[in-house]
């Protein structure tokens, strides 16, 4: 019965994300305010209520395991503990896409309940293109993966979820990942409506701002999860691997962080119209494009669940038709916009459109790379692309946009004087080169690591340069936001070359009762023994672990059995200090009775994270600011207009 | 330093952009080129193998009774087989994936050695969610070895 429910509920938003882009389209053709009109904005908000009932169905079914529903017995257990089950209902192809459609529902119904700035026509174009989006989603679960089917017979016990995906981690990552990708959908929505009826203005860029920083938080938030998770669930000790599906995630956030920024200069310098909604439709295609590696199953790593070319040919029918219609439009539309405010070389705006092309090189370099191998195989040829493409080819980019990041938030808006700030910049450029002698002389260090380590501090103290002078607590949180954010980027900038410059390896087979030693730490393994959790068991290798000689620490990492579906995964056990990391993992018994251990000290590796946080804090304190700074000025002009009233009224 | 004309502005935005991304295409395929690592079966290792330390993947079924551990107890050595009988002696130093048994399929990421052994710095064990181990042990070698050529298209 609740199945049933939740898929009627599908249907009727489905058929209310048709009638809002019917009736969208429909007033955009007449001048002023019809009667058609005024079914837009509820039918998004209706729209928005049956799909997250949709959604809570499927949740209740994984919550009880009902077996008689097909996606609960493919991907879940009787026995799994409730967190996973509840996780589990958007760690499968149907749940996730359901999960999509229901944020994208949740984000229609906000800009119809709320939105108020933009003028009621552009508001209509907006709602229904992002009715569209909305409806190409619903049918390609309603038509090619309904996440609802029942099964003839109900399946005795689940076939349970990948141990791999068994972590508190994947209950965050895909969601905070999808809130992105579909914050995107609605940037780009409002670039469409924005085209449609030609009002790319300020109040515009005002309007799309808060999704561009909302989903750019999300993806930080999300990569720096997943990047974690990979990182401590994988057992390879490193953090990023240039998998496609890494790079599905990383692409949407290249093009949302020049968004990001060409947005903030149309909004508040009214520069940058068509580049900001090239950038719009940009960076939902990238989203869609991820979504299309992901989904697809035209990978075959970690992540890709669905091996199904009906579904991939779906989605790339969709991208086909949303991206080809929106440069389509593009095209049509771009010239018939008026040139924006001018600039000077030398001005933020122009450090920003600096950095905007360097993102968009870089995005191109990402996007190519992980395209390339699937180029390649359709002549037959099975090539990998890894770091020795990604690394250097994406540094020569990154190289100038950081170095331009360092100073690019000193320059005054529309023109300046290069000169003006040179007393900054000769300290950026003294910090950075006095790190790169330092390390290039006292450390053997590669190249890329050492350029990261020397721009990372030139860019930690080049950050707080915009809060010189400023009184801190009179400092405008969007300008905090921005700070710490650069800040971040600073962060994990050190802690990315910190790790490849001085990790260190050591791989041993021990005994029981013997010890071996990784950089400074010295690690006794105590014992290995038998352990077993809710739906696994596993050899533990009980480890104590002491800092130079310091108190030691007992840790366990662990070789786990999970029996449903079964498999082994490896659960690395971390230490982490001020000054880095050590990661341990058990691996297999030798034949003369010793275990193969391999430790790894990493110093300060944490700080990508932290630095990724960071990021991510900046961009709500931005978010913060705005929004405060919108509700004040809402406030304001409605006491303007009751004055106003009141004054006519007593004349 | 003036501001541009609104017109000129526009184009030399347009033509920054372009050769920006022009610049980072042409990089990008030229680097590609060079720094891919090509997968092999070990009949084309054999037939045409590759210059000793270039990176490349080497990819077929573990061969039964081949795998050994070395006295340090963290080498492995072991032979790749491929459809034809064709075999290629394997070395790794670590720790070998969950999935990685005698008969089951294999990646592994090296480099060939001047002595003619593959020296692996990765191995690679396919993960599955919809993962039927069943149907995996009914299946006789050689339709095992077409699974692994199945599992490792377009592998990372």
């Amino acid at each position: 019965m609740i199945a049933e429910l939740g898929l009627a509920a599908l249907w009727l938003a489905a058929a209310l994300a048709a009638m809002q882009m019917a009736a969208g389209f429909m007033t955009l053709r007449v001048a002023g305010p019809t009667e058609l009109a005024k079914l837009i904005r509820p039918a998004a908000m209706v729209q928005g209520v049956l799909v997250t009932l949709s959604f809570a169905a499927l949740v209740w079914l994984f919550a009880v395991t009902d077996l008689s529903v097909k996606l609960v017995a493919a991907n879940s257990h009787s026995m799994k503990p409730l967190v996973f089950k509840l996780s589990g209902t958007w760690g499968n192809h149907e749940g996730s896409m359901l999960l999509w459609v229901m944020v994208m529902g949740l984000a229609g119904a906000l800009i119809a309940a709320f939105e108020r700035r933009l003028p009621e026509r552009t508001m209509n174009a907006t709602l229904a293109a992002q009715g569209v989006v909305s409806l190409g989603f619903y049918a390609f679960l309603l038509l090619s993966s309904n996440p609802f089917e029942r099964l003839p017979v109900p399946a005795a016990e689940g076939m349970g979820l990948n141990p791999l995906l068994q972590d508190i981690g994947l209950a965050f990552h895909p969601p905070t990942l999808y809130l992105g990708y579909v914050g995107l959908s609605v940037a780009f929505s409002f670039a469409v409506g924005a085209l449609l009826t030609r009002q790319v203005t300020p109040d515009f860029a005002r309007a799309m701002r808060p999704w561009v920083l909302g989903a750019w938080v999300l993806l930080t938030v999300g990569i720096t999860a997943g990047s974690y998770w990979a990182y401590y669930e994988l057992g390879w000790g490193g953090w990023w691997f240039w998998d496609p599906v890494e790079n599905a995630s990383l692409m949407p956030w290249l093009a949302a962080t020049a968004l990001l920024h060409s947005v903030s200069v149309l909004a508040s310098r009214d520069a940058l119209r068509t580049w900001t909604i090239m950038l719009g439709v940009v960076a939902f295609s990238m989203s869609m494009v991820g979504t299309f590696l992901v989904r697809s199953g035209i990978l075959t790593s970690v992540h890709a669940f669905a091996v199904d070319p009906e579904r991939g040919t779906f989605i790339l029918g969709l991208l086909g038709l949303f991206i080809g219609g929106a440069l389509l439009l593009f095209a049509l539309r771009a010239s018939t916009i008026s040139e924006g405010e001018r600039f000077a070389v030398a001005s933020r705006e122009g450090a920003l459109v600096f950095n905007n092309v360097m993102l968009s090189a870089i995005l191109a370099i990402v996007l190519l790379g992980t395209l390339y191998p699937l180029l390649t195989e359709a002549f037959d040829v099975r090539v990998s692309v890894g770091p020795p493409y990604f690394n250097p080819v994406g540094a020569i980019f990154a190289v100038p946009m950081l170095l331009v990041m360092a100073v690019g938030p000193l320059l005054r808006w529309r023109q300046d004087r290069p000169e003006r700030i040179g007393r900054e910049a000769a300290l950026f450029a003294a910090l950075v080169l006095a790190a790169l002698l330092l390390f290039g002389l006292l450390a053997d260090v590669a190249l890329l690591p050492l350029l990261g380590l020397a721009l990372g501090l030139g860019l930690a103290i080049a950050s707080l340069m915009p809060l010189r002078g400023r009184k801190l607590t009179r400092t405008p949180l969007a300008t905090w936001g921005m700070v710490v954010a650069h800040f971040g980027i600073a962060v994990a900038l050190l802690g990315m070359a910190s790790e490849s410059a001085f990790s260190v390896e050591r791989l041993a087979a021990v005994g029981e009762g013997d010890s071996t030693t990784v950089g400074p730490w010295t690690v006794v393994l105590q014992a290995v023994e038998p352990v077993a959790g809710p739906n696994w068991t596993a050899l533990q290798g009980r480890m104590a672990v002491s800092y130079d000689g310091g108190t030691p620490i007992t840790v366990a990492p662990q070789a786990r059995n999970f029996w449903a579906p079964p498999q082994q995964t490896t659960e690395s056990a971390l230490v982490t200090r001020w000054n880095g990391q050590l990661y341990a993992v058990i691996g297999d018994r030798a034949p003369d009775g010793r275990w193969q251990l391999r430790l790894w000290w990493k110093p300060f590796v944490p700080l990508i994270w932290m630095g990724g946080l960071l990021v991510a804090l900046g961009g709500v304190l931005a978010l913060f600011g705005r929004l405060l700074t919108d509700i004040r000025n809402r406030r304001l002009a409605a006491r303007i207009a009751e004055r106003r009233a009141d004054r006519e009224a007593l004349a | 330093m003036s501001a541009w004309k609104p017109k000129h502005q526009r184009l030399v935005l347009v033509a920054l952009a372009l050769v920006a991304l022009v610049g980072a295409g042409l990089l990008a395929a030229y680097a590609l080129r060079n720094q891919a690592s090509y997968f092999y079966l070990p009949e084309q290792m054999l037939s045409d193998p590759p210059a000793v330390g270039q990176a490349v993947r080497l990819g077929g079924m573990v061969e039964k009774g081949s795998l050994q551990t070395a006295p340090d107890g963290v080498t492995l050595t072991f032979a790749v087989t491929g459809n034809d009988g064709s075999r290629v002696p394997v070395r790794f130093s670590g720790i070998a994936p969950d999935l990685f048994i005698e008969g089951s399929g294999v990646v592994a990421e090296g480099r060939l050695g001047p002595d003619g052994t593959f020296v692996a710095d990765t191995l690679l064990a396919k993960h599955d969610e919809n993962y039927v181990p069943r149907e995996l042990q009914e299946m006789d070698e050689h339709q095992a070895a077409k699974m692994a050529e199945e599992t490792t298209v377009g592998i990372e």
